[in-house]
């Protein structure tokens, strides 16, 4: 037979019913009750009211990709990707997510720091998990996770985000959280 | 000693029929008001907002909702009785209206010459009127109930049924003890009879009582077992939708402004004011909302707080102990009326 042993807990039982004592006891938790409900009303609301206000994400927030340029004096010019297609981040993928197509980098035609460069970069925001091995498995730090997380859109190709979306400055929708807060 | 059988100010035939269509008006327009405050006040218990976002501060949220159920179409199981089903409501409705009639907003005034009472009658049966209407408000909770072939409204017409049966025994006996102090049945009477003492002092058990009874009697938590939606769906309106639905919940609401009522008229000292401050006639109306609304936010306080009752303490509290402490009362106040007097 099967012996409980030690892990009896004792329960409380509500008051038996008909008798003065557990209606005075009722009364009582009753008005308890009442201070803790009254507590709450003075307390206000702690609601975010998502659209319009959103909770700040942490610093190391895992969200929508970005790739990165080398920063470059001339403003005018775009800096070099630093990016050079070894498709280390799709291979790290878990989701399979990344599509990564190299190509040849020429002195005419120079994109990228290294020998080649991505001539297509996708990422299916669909698929992704955003466990950001990617960032992990990147040896030149291309692809880093952003804060974004407001991704939804209307079709699903929308979601497939090409180089030159990633490679844009994303619009900041997330507040970022400040150090203590 | 007034005999019990004082009969109240009657006016003439048009006076009376406007001042039902201003009550009606009146309560009407009320029942908007106070299902945006309660949804409003019970998410700050609930520390949110409460709906917030049709028209300023989501205060048009009731038109939006009416407009919605107005709109839909009227639907009824293939298994319900047609006729009463679609009079369940109708008839809901038409007794809490009626009960409402009964509230005295104020004392005989004199309007442009013509004497008239602000309230809907002055019976000289005045709580009686009240139970009586009260009983067959349970009609509409109980045709509405079986007529909609459900199980779980049938379940909660019958719960509703015993529920109502119970406590508005200790509702009426703890009225008599008021009765008996105040010596007539006529609302306005004990209004009057409050000109000392608010009756809530003397009789402040038989306030406790009626208000806990008042509780059930308009299936509020922790008694709103008829409903119970975690278990019932929502009871006997399950198969309700639209208009239907609407009636049962504005009589719901406006119950419970009866009692919000009552309670004003006999244990608040209705349209008087504490420390003896005699305001002009016009004022009482708002004096006798003020208290309603006061009690209005004690409902919503309570239904913020307290949990369901299971079936079974409903009935042993109704039965056990709230009947047992009305009689007490009851008798109590007996021997120290015919002591006194």
């Amino acid at each position: 037979m099967w012996n409980p042993g030690d892990d009896i807990v004792e329960v409380q039982r509500t008051p038996a019913p008909g008798a003065a004592r557990s209606t005075w006891r009722t009364f009582r938790e009753t008005v308890r009750g009442l201070k803790t409900t009254f507590g709450r009303l003075v307390e206000g609301p702690v609601t975010v009211q998502y659209p319009e206000e959103k909770t700040p994400v942490y610093p190391r927030f895992r969200g929508r990709h970005k790739l990165h340029r080398f920063e470059d004096s001339d403003p005018t010019h775009p800096g070099l990707e630093k990016c050079v297609g070894c498709s280390l981040c799709a291979a790290a993928c878990p989701a399979d997510c990344i599509r990564v197509v190299a190509a040849e980098n020429t002195p005419e035609h120079r994109v990228s720091a290294g020998e080649r460069y991505a001539a297509v970069y996708e990422i299916n925001l669909s698929r992704c998990i955003f466990c950001g091995y990617c960032e992990v498995a990147c040896p030149f730090d291309a692809i880093t996770m952003g804060h974004d997380y407001e991704l939804s859109d209307y079709d699903r190709t929308d979601l497939i985000f090409t180089k030159e979306m990633l490679l844009a400055e994303p619009l900041e929708r997330t507040p970022l959280r400040n150090e203590g807060e | 000693m007034t005999t019990l059988a004082t009969v109240g100010y009657y006016e003439e035939w048009w006076i009376q029929i406007l001042k039902a269509l201003i009550i009606f008006a009146v309560a009407l327009g009320i029942l908007p008001m106070i299902i945006i405050y309660e949804r409003k006040l019970l998410g700050r218990f609930q520390s949110r907002y409460g709906p917030n976002r049709v028209g300023p501060f989501g205060l048009l949220q009731p038109l939006a909702e009416v407009i919605k159920f107005a709109t839909k179409e009227p639907f009824r199981p293939s298994t319900s009785v047609g006729a009463l089903f679609r009079l369940a409501p109708v008839i809901s409705m038409l007794t809490a209206v009626a009960a409402f009639a009964l509230i005295p907003f104020g004392d005989v005034q004199n309007i442009f010459g013509t004497p008239v009472g602000l309230y809907g009658i002055d019976v000289s049966i005045g709580p009686l009127y009240l139970f009586a209407f009260g009983a067959i408000a349970f009609y509409g909770i109980m045709l509405g109930g079986w007529s909609s072939g459900s199980k779980y409204s049938f379940l909660g017409a019958m719960r509703g049924a015993a529920q109502l049966i119970s406590y508005e025994v200790s509702q009426g006996l703890a009225l008599v003890g008021v009765i008996m102090t105040a010596q007539t049945l006529s609302l306005t009477g004990i209004v009057g009879a409050q000109k000392g003492m608010w009756y809530i002092v003397p009789q402040f058990f038989g306030f406790l009582i009626f208000l806990t009874a008042g509780f059930a009697e308009t299936n509020r938590t922790p008694f709103d077992l008829t409903e119970a939606d975690a278990e019932l769906v929502g009871g006997y309106f399950t198969e309700y939708g639209g208009m239907g639905w609407i009636s049962f919940m504005f009589a719901e609401y406006l119950n419970m402004m009866v009692v919000a009522g009552i309670v004003t008229t006999v244990f608040l000292g209705g349209w008087l004011m504490p420390f003896g401050i005699h305001p002009p006639g016009w004022v009482d109306p708002f004096v006798v909302l003020a208290k309603m609304f006061l009690l209005i936010t004690f409902f919503i306080w309570i239904r913020a707080t307290l949990p369901r009752l299971r079936y079974d303490q409903l009935m042993s509290f109704g039965w056990k102990v709230l009947l047992p402490l009305a009689t007490l009362n009851a008798l109590v106040t007996a021997v120290l009326v015919v002591v006194t007097h």
